[in-house]
């Protein structure tokens, strides 16, 4: 299968010294819903600045779709589309001028630029508000002019640094039902998140970033199965005084009348309920206690940290 | 891109500049239009009764081109600085960066924006100077295309001057400090037949002098300066500036990390 994104031996060190990238690869396959993960300053953003032109390299090579950045600069960004992490469009435009205008710098003549305009505009529900100034829309709607914009062209790549960040709950589930649907139409999306629930419930790939480095790259199952304890929480029908006894699993008492067990991979629950059970003590509701995604990240990043 | 793509990309850019002075035409018209009115009646109308001629001309005539130009090269200049300037604040640059618009056509397309505005501001400004004094083109060609390189020259130095800014303080000083001297002492206001034989001299170092007096020469057939002359260091001007700008573009400065 032809590959979206190839990367290799990637390095970029800033004017100042500081080396923000030290050689990595990667590979995004065409059609995938990818995740690129890494704390803060790992380099996430510097890898798709490169990848998106508004970084120059230090070393190494980029090729969108087969096109080369270095040599087919112009084809390579003709099959991307980018949704930054800052709000970058000018916030005294409409919003409809604004996707029009970002068609036009693809070579898109107006009368089907408007079209595009429209029907993305109406998809993420900003039509309503096409002849508002940017700056009029709220934090959400702004984010979603940002898609908006970057699909006017119809990219073959999506690429989406944080495109959730401060945006509520609902907002940010009809986000995902619409990446998904364009994902599932074939588009191949690449997402950088501090949201890993996100990463965990959308991205079929991941990578993981930290110091220039790529830590961890391999498909979302594999990752997860690498999960040796799952914490789940119970809320119990009475309050209990100490913790109950249970056959050497690990377990705490949030309060009187929640419990914490850590079950082992491959360890089912119902031992824990027949105990519990057996001493008298009904389980009235149960969950995970943090998501399993975030608990493997933080495990690698300190891994790699204490190195 | 192939050419049609090319001249749709362009032209994005330059609707989107003239969208933008028009829409904030409070600052960006109006101004000159009240500045040059004031000048036409301060300098024309009140003091240059008094001053009689000037090269042949009564005052009002002999500076109305020279106030002309001045708009434009104001105008001009001022709308790619505070455009480009912007667009690297704002950080809407990435717009363009992201998409397959070469450089040359990023330049070209806020330079005809600045030209445009530059025109723009010089047409308003002839129609003013009609209510006191009478025009006649005596060399048409010679006017339009001063008029349009003069633009063009300041135009790119507004762009070069906004990849170097990092403030909007940074947007001021050439326009302060180098642009308005140049301007006033380009002959705008007199024949540098009238200074003292070194200051003539030391004028003719003034770039902004050929300009303005081929552009008399344009409208009122007469000059202090050999015109294909001025012609020639204009073009010359253009491409200079215009490679740098470019240079400029290709390496990033001032717009990549």
């Amino acid at each position: 299968m032809e590959l979206a994104l190839q990367i290799r031996g990637l390095e970029k060190t800033y004017g100042n010294g500081f080396k923000a990238l030290k050689g990595i690869d990667l590979d995004v396959k065409q059609g995938d819903f990818f995740a690129l993960l890494g704390p803060n300053g790992a380099g996430k953003s510097t890898t798709l600045g490169i990848v998106t032109s508004l970084v120059n390299k230090t070393d190494g090579s980029v090729s969108v779709f087969g096109h080369n950045i270095d040599s087919d600069l112009t084809q390579a960004k003709l099959c991307m589309g980018i949704v930054p992490q800052e709000f970058n469009f000018n916030f005294f435009e409409k919003v409809e001028d604004i996707v029009v205008t970002q068609a036009g710098y693809y070579g898109i003549p107006s009368s089907i630029a408007k079209e595009r305009a429209e029907h993305y505009l109406k998809a993420l529900g900003l039509w309503d508000k096409r002849d508002n100034r940017a700056r009029q829309l709220s934090g959400g709607m702004k984010r979603r002019l940002m898609i908006a914009r970057a699909l006017v062209h119809n990219p073959k790549l999506l690429i989406l640094d944080e495109p959730t960040a401060g945006v509520d709950i609902e907002l940010r589930r009809s986000m995902w039902e619409f990446l998904t649907k364009i994902n599932e139409e074939g588009t191949t999306i690449i997402l950088t998140t501090h949201y890993l629930e996100e990463a965990e419930s959308l991205c079929r790939n991941i990578a993981i970033i930290d110091q220039g480095e790529i830590i961890q790259n391999s498909s979302m199952k594999s990752l997860l199965a690498k999960l040796n304890n799952e914490t789940f929480i119970l809320d119990l029908d009475r309050d209990l005084k100490s913790l109950p006894d249970l056959d050497g699993l690990e377990a705490r008492l949030v309060d009187e009348h929640t419990l914490e067990v850590d079950l082992p991979k491959g360890h089912g629950l119902n031992s824990v309920f027949a105990q519990l059970t057996a001493q008298n003590i009904a389980v009235l509701s149960m969950r995970n206690k943090a998501n399993r995604l975030e608990e493997l990240f933080v495990e690698l990043v300190e891994h790699k940290g204490a190195k | 891109m192939n050419g049609n793509l090319l001249w749709v990309a362009f032209s994005t850019i330059v609707v989107k500049e003239v969208r933008r002075f028009t829409r904030i035409w409070v600052q960006t018209l109006i101004p000159p239009a009240i500045t040059m009115t004031l000048y036409f009646i301060i300098f024309g109308n009140l003091v240059g009764s008094r001053i009689g001629e000037m090269d042949g001309f009564d005052y009002m005539q002999f500076i109305v081109p020279g106030l002309i130009m001045m708009s434009v090269i104001t105008n001009s200049y001022g709308n790619v600085v505070s455009s480009f300037f912007g667009t690297k604040f704002q950080r809407h640059i990435e717009e363009l960066l992201v998409a397959p618009v070469p450089n040359w056509v990023i330049l070209a397309g806020y330079v005809i924006g600045g030209v445009a505005r530059g025109l723009a501001v010089g047409f308003i400004v002839t129609l003013l100077s009609l209510f006191f004094t009478d025009l006649t083109l005596a060399h048409p060609f010679v006017t339009l295309s001063i008029l349009f390189l003069t633009a063009v020259v300041f135009s790119l130095g507004g762009f070069i001057n906004a990849i170097y800014a990092n403030s909007f303080d940074d947007i001021a000083v050439v326009p302060t400090f180098i642009l308005t001297p140049l301007t006033y002492l380009g002959g705008v206001f007199y024949s540098i037949s009238l200074l003292p034989e070194f200051w003539q001299g030391v004028s003719q170092l003034n770039p902004i002098l050929y300009m303005v007096n081929t552009f008399r020469y344009g409208i009122l057939g007469v000059s202090d300066i050999d015109v294909t002359f001025a012609f020639g260091m204009i073009i010359l001007f253009i491409a200079v500036l215009g490679g740098f700008a470019l240079h400029l573009l290709n390496t990033g400065k001032g717009i990549r990390s």
